[in-house]
């Protein structure tokens, strides 16, 4: 059985083809490039090792702080009104568009030595830019945007119509939160956890400003991959692989999230 | 006195009054913006009014006015338990779990709380249900776990808004008459459009009409003996008091009435209602006889003209006839008439 559905005009499989040609062409390219023979002795030399380790821990980490803020940050968003709601938001999402260079910056004039609250940081002993925690600082700033932005929709999407009825059978709000609301919006949780996650994994501009690029400490696979593109550009492209299939992987459990809304 | 109501709401113009004794029943009737839904979100705490107050049992759960220290308990401390037109039912528990919700969030152990809910869903005949996710339940099954869940949270006040208004008509009279069996000696505000339900599920009924009181008292008299024309209009119904005579109604004034009986039969001797709808009453000039219909010999009192139908009221009762028969029946006030109504046209209740 299938549906047929009104038709699309035909000349609209141009541009959509030449669209889809320009995204896949290049991943083509890249997997064509790579040196086969070499490619497991590449993969897992020390230093691409320390930055896949690396990556896949900073990530895990800042995808937890994007739930661990993200959430009240789009609780409150999507179910409370008061003047300047919207100016916050739109600031709150403000990484999105923001290039990741400038993100950086704004994160070391924060936290740096010298920064807003760097200077007493530093004074109580704690340093943070040029550390792991700085790669998870950037990391987190990033992504989490695509947390916010993906549960708030679902939290708008699925109402308060469950919430209110829960309290009228006596529930506390705390109660409400766990039992209800938050099983209810796990489908966004899961996909905003998923993209906060590629995000971070991909995270390069904001993470070489703020926190360099220290073999096993702050370099991680971008960084790693920008770095062997001088010097050895089959390792590069060994790595570029490894990234992809990881993104791609992602992409198939983000979907997966949203098919079962 | 278990609840005592009074709030006004500016910008929705409705200002209301009324009282529900322990144990009664109010029906809340009224059209659509009359304030009926208002009246239940102030109650349930979810709208706080300009000017009022709300007392349930002694404790004061919304006092708001400019001159009063604000009060405002929280919904979820009110004891107030709401069930609306949908079941909203959560849906990633299971019906037992619905249930057991309340309980629960009342800090009843979790074997306790489950077992509370079999029992209420056994109470509205659905224990056997109880693993299934509401997906899985059809819309008459679902609202009757809603039932179970509302009661299992023990409330103080339960508030029904048109409860059965989504459901599919063949499953409301079993419905209704679980509701009726369940509501009994509990404190509830039933909102509905339906005068049969306001009949058969409230013992008194208040008329609301663009935000005011038009109308209250006992719900049988309120109903039959209509003083606005809106709740004549609304009610729209022949309401027949009588005794159940084994297969036919005897009403107080001697006419023998047959019907359909909604639900199962009731025993003879007990007293029933008869219903029928203005529309599916015949006018004849002459007495008429069949076995099927049921007629009555009146007098014209009043005709009203509605729309391209005419009303024909004779005292109790009404018909409604077009306009092209009531010239050809040169219909008028004073007139003896014949009413005439098919036995599967009237619907009998039991009271």
């Amino acid at each position: 059985m299938s549906d047929r559905t009104v038709g699309l005009p035909r000349w609209i499989y141009v541009p959509a083809v030449l669209g889809a040609a320009f995204v896949l062409l290049p991943l083509v390219a890249i997997v064509a490039k790579v040196d086969w023979t070499h490619f497991g002795s590449l993969i897992t030399s020390q230093a691409s090792r320390d930055a896949f380790v690396l990556s896949l821990k900073t990530s895990a980490i800042s995808t937890g702080l994007c739930v661990v803020f993200g959430v009240p940050m789009a609780l409150v968003l999507a179910r409370r009104d008061f003047p300047g709601l919207a100016v916050i938001r739109s600031l709150v999402l403000l990484p999105l568009v923001l290039p990741p260079v400038v993100g950086g910056l704004a994160l070391l004039y924060t936290f740096g030595r010298r920064g807003l609250l760097g200077s007493t940081l530093d004074a109580a002993g704690i340093q943070i830019a040029f550390t792991t925690i700085a790669v998870v600082l950037a990391q987190t700033f990033v992504a989490l945007p695509f947390m916010v932005v993906s549960l708030e929709g679902a939290l708008r999407t699925g109402g308060q119509r469950y919430e209110v009825a829960a309290a009228s059978l006596g529930a506390r709000p705390t109660t409400v939160f766990r039992r209800i609301t938050l099983p209810l919006v796990v489908p966004g949780l899961i996909s905003g956890a998923v993209l906060a996650f590629a995000r971070s994994l991909g995270e390069f501009g904001a993470t070489i400003t703020f926190a360099g690029s220290l073999q096993g400490r702050t370099r991680t696979l971008p960084l790693e991959i920008y770095l062997q593109r001088e010097t050895d550009p089959d390792a590069a492209v060994a790595l570029a692989l490894v990234l992809v299939v990881v993104a791609v992987l992602v992409i198939g459990l983000a979907g997966q999230g949203r098919g079962t809304r | 006195m278990s609840l005592q109501f009074s709030a006004r709401v500016d910008h929705r113009d409705v200002d209301i009054a009324f009282e529900v004794a322990t144990g009664e029943t109010l029906a809340v009737l009224g059209p659509n913006g009359s304030g009926k839904s208002t009246a239940l979100a102030i109650t349930a705490g979810l709208l706080i009014p300009d000017r009022g107050k709300i007392v349930l049992d002694g404790r004061v759960l919304t006092d708001a006015g400019p001159a009063t220290s604000r009060v405002a308990v929280a919904p979820h401390a009110r004891r107030t338990a709401l069930l609306g037109q949908e079941p909203l039912l959560f849906p990633h528990l299971s019906a037992l779990e619905n249930v057991a919700f309340g309980p629960r969030s009342h800090g009843t152990r979790r074997s306790e709380a489950r077992r509370i809910a079999q029992r209420w869903l056994d109470e509205v005949g659905v224990g056997d249900l109880a693993a299934r996710r509401p997906s899985q339940l059809s819309g008459g099954q679902a609202q009757r776990v809603a039932v179970a869940r509302a009661l299992a949270a023990d409330p103080g006040l339960l508030l029904l808004d048109e409860p059965m208004a989504a459901l599919d008509i063949a499953v409301l009279p079993a419905l209704r008459h679980t509701l009726r069996r369940v509501l009994a000696d509990r404190t509830v505000v039933l909102v509905t459009h339906d005068p049969l339900d306001a009949l058969l599920l409230a013992d008194r009924v208040v008329v609301l009409e663009a935000g005011r009181v038009i109308e209250s008292g006992i719900s049988g008299e309120v109903l039959k003996r209509p003083r606005s024309t809106f709740v004549a209009r609304l009610a729209g119904l022949n309401l027949l008091d009588g005794t159940w005579r084994g297969d036919h109604v005897e009403t107080s004034r001697g006419d023998r009435i047959t019907g359909m009986v909604d639900g199962d039969a009731p025993a003879s001797g007990t007293p029933v209602v008869a219903a029928f709808r203005p529309s599916s009453v015949s006018v004849f000039r002459e007495p008429v006889h069949g076995s099927p219909r049921n007629s009555f010999q009146v007098r014209i009192s009043e005709l009203e003209p509605h729309a391209d139908l005419l009303r024909v009221r004779a005292g109790d009762l009404a018909a409604d006839v077009t306009l092209v028969a009531a010239a050809d029946l040169e219909l008028e006030t004073g007139q003896r008439v014949t009413f005439s109504v098919k036995a599967t046209e009237v619907a009998i209740y039991l009271l």
